[in-house]
């Protein structure tokens, strides 16, 4: 059997950024001080005239975006999730969202994942914090193939879109024919027992957490839910009336985030129970990416054992 | 637009602040204070030095306006009534529900807003990307922006300060509304912004010390701003909260308060004598 090919989703939100930006002379990207990090710097060495390096000041750089997209140009601006949706919060949710502009923020090293630089840039919270945002786009893809799409969809999109990457390489789960649509939910696999919903870096655990549990007879609907907001609650809903549980699988806080999402589709429409993977409501540490998955429960094993419990709740 | 003569610059301002009474009496709420400090900093920049045209509020090469000091909405509405952006009468509506004159500036409610803004430290940063925008589109359009004197102890007026000058907006001219006065005091009492002029310039700004009230010394630091290549520029305006309503005058607490029926035909009248005064 051939390797498997393990790409950070990081690394495909730098290359499309330079595919897109050779088909499309309005685009700019600007970044923080990071651009070896996100992976912009290839789009400022191909195109260096539209690359804008705002320094340590992400703040600043989200109000400079905004300001950049009402002259015409449609902005990717780049930074690690904590600085975009934590630090920023504030400038994306008044001077970029409020006014519905035409920015497209690239969250990279989002989650636990980030590894070894610890708590301080695992940010858990990112999800939650744009879906409180009215007009917000939230995709969060799952291998680069989707990174790729995502960056292409984002670009078309009228408004602002957070996009959330990932520091670790991943495994590739998507072929290059791959379709991609904005607040379409993907199902990967039909089942009757149970739906697992995942997204991120998650969607690879969730696909071998449905191997093993259709190991033990216990058939499985599995959903990759790349778009957080808009969510795509018909699909939610069809699955929970087709399988009666759901389990959730996301590495983010298991407040706000696509749990959440999901149980606000399912509460007043067709209430089933869902049980929630992700972190814990606490803080990340630091030690390998890989390790610190299956400590804080975001793997395979997790999700199996929260699939027997979602079952269990079955009236 | 033929440029305005200093004395009909003075009766629009006189005007201006009639619409800022106007707006607040009827909105029983909002900024007096600020909005007088700076009136005749927008009057000027909306009849006198701006590329606009009222009827085409998003032409591609206008100069851009951003009110960092959003909560001074009240003045930059009369302003833009008293131009031509929308009927005078509509000033009345300020803060209602379903008003296209929002609490704070907002693009999307009313046309010839060139970005929302309100949340203090922000607008300056919008200003920037603006005029770096034009810079890349080779447009030659200008982005003006109007700071609060306690605004500029937000630390993203800073980031934005240092990146202007590193990216040589010299496209961009930032006005300090020095009034003095903040929510909580004194600005020096509060957190000093002092010495205003040295900060800017060691930002390396071109920087520029105008009494805000003198249609003279605006016109005379907005020539300068043209000439000025390479830095943007950054006009510290000496003005007075409340200015040209007795009661209200270096008085911080009419910062975010709306005057009465009583106030309101006293700062009437009192405007409305300064126009007679002018026509006689």
């Amino acid at each position: 059997m051939a390797d498997v090919i393990k790409i950070a989703t990081r690394d495909a939100y730098g290359k499309a950024l330079v595919e897109l930006g050779e088909k499309n002379p309005d685009i700019l990207v600007l970044d923080a001080d990071l651009a070896a990090a996100t992976k912009t710097g290839g789009f400022k060495k191909a195109y260096p005239d539209r690359f804008f390096d705002t320094g340590i000041a992400e703040s600043n750089m989200m109000g400079v975006a905004a300001g950049l997209a009402t002259t015409g140009y449609t902005v990717f601006a780049s930074s690690f999730a904590m600085f975009s949706a934590g630090r920023a919060f504030e400038q994306v949710r008044n001077t970029i969202a409020y006014p519905h502009l035409n920015v497209k923020i690239g969250a990279t090293h989002a989650g636990i994942s980030v590894g070894e630089d610890g708590a301080s840039h695992q940010c858990c919270e990112d999800i939650a914090l744009m879906r409180s945002i009215p007009g917000m786009v939230i995709i969060n893809p799952a291998d680069d193939i989707e990174a790729r799409e995502a960056v292409f969809a984002a670009a078309e999109h009228e408004g602002p879109v957070y996009m959330r990457f990932g520091r670790l390489a991943v495994p590739r789960i998507f072929d290059e024919n791959y379709k991609f649509e904005i607040g379409k939910a993907v199902t990967l696999k039909e089942g009757t027992d149970v739906t697992i919903i995942a997204t991120g870096l998650m969607v690879n655990e969730a696909i071998e957490a449905a191997k093993v549990l259709e190991e033990e007879g216990i058939s499985v609907e599995l959903i990759n839910m790349h778009t957080i907001k808009p969510l795509d609650k018909a699909a939610v809903v069809a699955a929970a009336k087709k399988t009666g549980c759901i389990v959730t699988a996301e590495e983010h806080n298991i407040i706000g985030g696509l749990g959440d999402a999901v149980c606000d589709a399912v509460c007043d429409v067709y209430p089933v129970p869902v049980v929630k993977v992700g972190v814990e409501d606490t803080f990340g540490k630091s030690g390998p990416a890989v390790d610190l998955l299956h400590i804080f429960g975001l793997d395979a094993k997790n999700i199996v054992e929260k699939a027997k419990t979602a079952i269990s709740k079955k009236k | 637009m033929e440029k305005l003569s200093k004395i009909e610059l003075a009766k629009v301002a006189c005007n201006v602040r009639k619409g800022i009474i106007e707006g607040t009496f009827n909105a029983k709420s909002g900024h007096p204070g600020g909005s007088l400090s700076m009136t005749e900093i927008v009057t000027y920049l909306y009849f006198n030095e701006m590329n606009i045209d009222p009827t085409q509020p998003v032409k591609a090469d206008r100069d851009r306006f951003v009110l960092s000091k959003g909560h001074a909405a009240p003045a930059l509405y009369s302003v833009m009534a008293q131009r031509g952006y929308f009927p005078i009468e509509e000033l009345k509506t300020l803060r209602k529900v379903d008003s296209r004159l929002q609490g704070h500036p907002s693009m999307h409610y009313l046309p010839g807003i060139d970005i929302s803004s309100g949340s203090l430290g922000q607008g300056i940063s919008a200003a920037c990307g603006m005029a770096l925008g034009g810079k890349l589109k080779g447009a030659d359009f200008r982005v003006y922006t109007v700071l609060g004197d306690g605004e500029i102890e937000e630390g993203q007026v800073w980031e934005a300060a240092m990146y202007a000058a590193a990216k040589k907006l010299d496209n961009l001219v930032a006005f300090v509304d020095n009034n003095n006065l903040q929510i909580d005091g004194t600005v020096d009492e509060v957190n000093s912004p002092y010495p205003i002029p040295e900060k800017f310039a060691a930002f390396g700004w071109n920087v520029i010390e105008i009494d805000g009230h003198s249609f003279d010394e605006i016109e005379s630091a907005l020539n300068n701003a043209r000439e000025c290549k390479g830095k943007p520029t950054a006009i510290i305006a000496t003005t007075i909260k409340g200015k040209g309503i007795s009661f209200m005058e270096n008085q911080v607490n009419w910062h975010g308060a709306a005057p009465n029926a009583e106030q309101y035909e006293i700062a009437m009248n009192e405007l409305n004598a300064v126009l007679a005064g002018m026509e006689g």
